[in-house]
């Protein structure tokens, strides 16, 4: 799509590329079963409606097909089939088909809705047609509830300083026998605690008190890295005991990092959001997705969550290598990257746009300074200008050497152990490549890069 | 440990022998804390109100922000020389996309009963012929998911390794989970002109294997005679099974004038190699070996006195003259010893000469004599095999006879397996035919293997013969997996264009009176896979076909 098209993007009855479809899938598997779904051979009485709908039916394994409709304006999904996905395969295979250049050759003919798609999206339409006015109704919020909420919140605290305070007795304990004494306590140690502080509520404090019980078996050099941890924990536990003390904004991280809820209040941002990165870590149940934003006209840098319990795919899903015309608004807190998404505009398209890069020097830099607003940080999004891949002379370690072969960042272990650092070094072939990822003390991280020559294409790497 | 930091990251046990800087202070805290506070005192301040441990955790908290807000970056290694350029063109948008989806997929990933849904892993074979036909250069962020793919199915690797290109080449010397592709990866680039003798010796003399076995290929279509001097220049000290690939690789292209240096092979060291020496010297009719080894099959198959049928006299000893010339003289378990050495002699022998022999008769005259004393099997199946090996469409034709005739399908004197290897050596049209008329007449419960050698996509004719028969075992009530090999071949060979004409087999009719319960449905299920995955096939392969730069209109 060309640039002028912007505005028509969310113009209805304007068929998508079949990459803007495909940037829906809510996961890779969804991606691929949508693309099996994305010929004729199954579908029948298939249609759009110039309002932005289209409809079809599924031959799927049952004697009854599956129905399944779209607004293209929402955009929102709905299918009789039991998936729980959004939007689900059928969706997918049907927004492929209807889809440019292939869906207008009468594929997905411009008819009318048969009653069965009809009435759901009437139905939708007078949804979004009642809630349209009323978004900021929170103000109207009973004064009780505030009272309420206020009372909760205290109780919370109080909560978090008993955990804080329990940890802190716990640490000192631990450094007056010595971090020897902990190696031999093994994981159970730091287990106990864990579930201590996640009965105090503070989820940040669990998490990093259970990181600590794998350093000891971590090889070489763990008690080193076994102080570092147990002070920034030690300084985390004083910063909010000292709450009061602090100025509001610091004192907004401290909440943050203990993992108390927060929520998005900064002011909405208008931009063109270059979807940087996106990639999903495991912690037990939870899948944890991070979208990576860069704001054109804004240049700011923004960090998107999304949460997937029990197996399922996080919600929110973005393209690497588009960009989204929407509003972001930022969580409280110094140094802190965290934002959510407001209202989009339209359906995210593909950008020749990059971020601006940096040299390495500025790289390791730019960490340093952002840890004067949050020591607690573990690394820094960057775009590197000019690097190349290069395998360490000694070991099975990789690092990214600028062009002239001076000076290098060290990759970190969780990316070279990725299949994404294999992608990188043929991305590269030997040559000069620009890569966003994360830069911090356990070495740099690639999420996504840029071949140097020509090609405008971004290439993610997870 | 700090990945980035240089200075101060030695370890405890280093203290000593450390600079007194602030990397100092830090050892001292680190020993501290590891020895615990009771035990060795950190020289730290301790404010009011506080303890050891919390004044240690103090310093090291102050400490553990400016290591890390100084962390400098790490000096290069040596940079990596670059990829040779891929001057072809890149791949449409449309057909890399389709690319990622067939490297992503993996078989079974479904479970238990095939679905309606096309099995993707089966078409990346096809995907890659086309995408090699076309000379598209592979997107490089795909390559490791190639060599992947490439590295679990050994079937795959030669198309595979010709579309990666040589940045595949580059990427499987930094990975030893791509080895394989230093062996197998076909030449085509960084081969010098084969007209450059100085250039050609050196990579003959220094190159990889994969780049020697490319270059002889080359060397050998532009200039025969110099590949042969390579190779005999080189042959004495070659490793055995380098030896036998670089024989093997003399198949294309075989002529005359490898007779002699195919002669000296016959006495190498290597049993294998003496064997493919003298396999491929039959394959020359003109040759030495072929003349020998023709002498002792006519010695041994004459016409009986009353001139109309044949009989056989099997050699009585295999003498080491024989042996040099390739035959085994150690029959397999269970097969008759003299037996064994005839196959040996008349597989090895020029067919032509079997006119002069016989009563100047024709291969389809001689192949509908009777044999006397039940040699016939082992006299036919050994002409199958010299026809296969001297690619004689005459003789093939003659052995495979018609495929209506009733013994065709049963248990006739050639086996199916056979029969697929002579199909081969017919031209493309006529093997479709063939198999087609086979189809027609017996249906397809025999028909898989000789599916297997038709030229892709199946002919109208055959394509039909195949629908037609699926659609008659549907009448039938049978289910449809007894016929899934069948099913998965016509997904992969079909012409896409025969997609309309199957439109009508996926709706699901009424259940026949005497079928098995539930078959409809069951092959109507697999009929819409079978369309599906014809509609897959044609996308494909309109995503491939280059046009003029298609901007989507704004």
């Amino acid at each position: 799509m060309a640039g002028s098209n912007v505005a028509d993007m969310n113009q209805q009855g304007v068929r998508w590329t079949a990459d803007q479809v495909l940037a829906l899938a809510p996961d890779v598997a969804s991606r691929k079963a949508g693309s099996k779904l994305g010929a004729a051979g199954p579908w029948s009485e298939t249609g759009s409606s110039s309002e932005g709908a289209v409809w079809g039916l599924c031959k799927g394994s049952g004697s009854k097909p599956y129905q399944t409709v779209v607004d293209t304006t929402g955009p929102a999904y709905k299918c009789s089939c039991p998936s729980r996905k959004f939007p689900c395969k059928h969706a997918l295979g049907l927004l492929l088909l209807w889809a440019e250049p292939d869906g207008a050759d009468g594929t997905v003919p411009d008819t009318r809705p048969p009653e069965w798609a009809e009435q759901w999206l009437a139905d939708r339409r007078k949804r979004t047609a009642a809630t349209g006015g009323d978004q900021s109704t929170p103000a109207t919020a009973k004064a009780g509830d505030a009272e309420a909420a206020r009372r909760r919140a205290e109780r919370r605290a109080e909560r978090a300083t008993a955990g804080a305070t329990e940890l802190e007795q716990r640490l000192t304990d631990l450094l007056r026998g010595g971090l020897a004494d902990a190696e031999q306590a093994g994981y159970g140690l730091w287990e106990e605690t864990a579930r201590r502080m996640v009965d105090a509520q503070v989820p940040g404090l669990a998490s990093r008190v259970q990181e600590l019980g794998a350093i000891p078996s971590s090889g070489a050099g763990w008690p080193v890295r076994l102080l570092e941890e147990c002070a920034l924990l030690h300084l985390l536990d004083q910063a909010w005991l000292r709450r009061e003390q602090l100025p509001e904004p610091l004192a907004a991280t401290v909440r943050a990092r203990l993992g108390l809820p927060t929520s998005a209040d900064g002011p909405p941002v208008r931009d063109q959001w270059l979807v940087l990165a996106q990639y999903d870590s495991a912690e037990g149940k939870l899948t944890t997705r991070r979208i990576w934003l860069h704001g054109v006209a804004s240049g700011r840098t923004a960090l998107l969550l999304s949460f997937g319990a029990a197996g399922r795919a996080p919600e929110l899903a973005l393209p690497v290598g588009f960009s989204l015309d929407a509003e972001v608004s930022s969580f409280p807190g110094t140094g802190q990257l965290r934002a959510a998404l407001g209202e989009r505009f339209a359906a995210p398209e593909p950008t020749p746009l990059r971020p601006e890069a940096v040299n390495i020097a500025d790289a390791t830099a730019a960490y340093g300074i952002a840890l004067r607003d949050d020591p607690w940080l573990d690394s820094w999004p960057v775009t590197l200008r000019e690097v190349v891949p290069v395998q360490e002379d000694e070991g099975d370690g990789w690092q990214l050497a600028d062009a002239d072969g001076k000076f290098a960042l060290p990759l970190s272990d969780r990316a070279v152990t990725r299949p994404g650092l294999w992608k990188l070094v043929a991305i590269s072939g030997g040559a000069p490549v620009t890569v966003f990822g994360e830069c911090g003390h356990n070495g740099f991280t690639p999420l996504t890069a840029w071949p140097t020559e020509e090609a405008t294409e971004a290439i993610s790497l997870s | 440990m700090n990945a980035m930091a240089t200075s101060n990251s030695t370890a405890p046990s280093d203290i000593s022998d450390a600079p007194p800087d602030a990397g100092t202070a830090w050892e001292e805290l680190v020993t501290s804390a590891l020895l615990g506070t009771d035990r060795r005192r950190p020289q730290v301040s301790v404010g009011p109100g506080q303890d050891l441990p919390g004044a240690l955790l103090d310093a090291a908290a102050v400490e553990t922000v400016r290591r890390r807000a100084g962390l400098r970056p790490t000096s290069a290694a040596v940079l990596p020389e670059r990829a040779a350029p891929d001057t072809r063109p890149p791949l449409p948008a449309a057909a890399r996309r389709r690319l990622a989806l067939l490297l992503t997929d993996r078989p079974g990933a479904g479970g238990g009963r095939r679905s309606t849904a096309p099995d993707l892993t089966e078409l990346l074979p096809q995907w890659l012929a086309l995408a090699n036909d076309h000379g598209y250069a592979a997107p490089a962020e795909l390559l490791p998911a190639l060599l992947d793919a490439a590295r679990g199915r050994t079937d795959l690797r030669p198309q595979a390794l010709r579309f990666a290109g040589p940045r595949a080449l580059w990427l499987a010397r930094l990975n030893p989970d791509w080895k394989f592709a230093l062996r197998t990866a076909p030449g085509g680039k960084g081969l010098p002109d084969t007209g450059d003798a100085e250039a050609v010796q050196r990579l003959w003399e220094e190159g990889l294997f994969a780049e020697r076995v490319a270059l002889l290929a080359a060397v050998r279509v532009d200039a025969p005679e110099v590949a042969r001097e390579l190779l005999g220049g080189s042959w004495s000290t070659e490793r055995a099974e380098d030896r036998l690939m670089f024989l093997d690789s003399l198949r294309a292209g075989l002529s005359d004038g490898d007779e002699s240096f195919l002669e000296r092979a016959l006495s190498d060291r290597s049993r294998n190699i003496r064997a493919t020496a003298a396999e491929l010297l039959s394959a020359l009719p003109n040759s030495a070996l072929a003349a020998r080894m023709a002498d002792r099959a006519s010695s041994c198959v004459a016409m009986d006195p009353t001139r109309s049928a044949i009989t056989v006299e099997a050699p009585h000893a295999c003498d080491a003259a024989m042996e040099r010339d390739g035959v085994v003289s150690q029959a397999p378990s269970g097969r008759g010893q003299r037996a064994w050495w005839l196959g040996q002699l008349v597989e090895s022998t020029p067919l032509a000469a079997w006119s002069a022999r016989l009563g100047g008769r024709s291969a389809e005259e001689i192949t509908a004599l009777p044999v006397h004393d039940d040699w016939r099997p082992e006299l036919h199946a050994a002409w199958c095999r010299a026809a296969v090996r001297q690619r004689d469409a005459v003789w093939a034709r003659a052995l495979l006879g018609v495929p209506s005739a009733p013994e065709a399908g049963g248990p006739g004197a050639v086996s199916l397996a056979e029969r697929a290897k002579l199909l081969a050596v017919l031209p493309g049209t006529e093997r479709a035919d063939w198999v087609a008329g086979f189809i027609d007449a017996h249906g397809l419960s025999e028909a898989f293997q000789l599916l297997g050698v038709c030229t892709l996509p199946w002919s109208g004719k055959l394509g039909r013969a195949v629908v037609d028969a699926l659609n008659i075992a549907r009448d039938a009530g049978s289910y449809p997996w007894s016929f899934s090999g069948v099913m998965g071949l016509a997904e992969r060979c079909l012409d896409p264009a025969e997609t309309s004409r199957l439109e009508s087999l996926t709706a699901i009719s009424d259940e026949p009176e005497d079928g098995a319960p539930g078959a409809v449905g069951y092959w109507a299920e697999a009929f819409q896979r079978l369309v599906g995955t014809l509609n897959l096939r044609a996308a494909m392969a309109a995503e491939l076909t280059p046009r003029e730069a298609v901007d989507i209109p704004a």
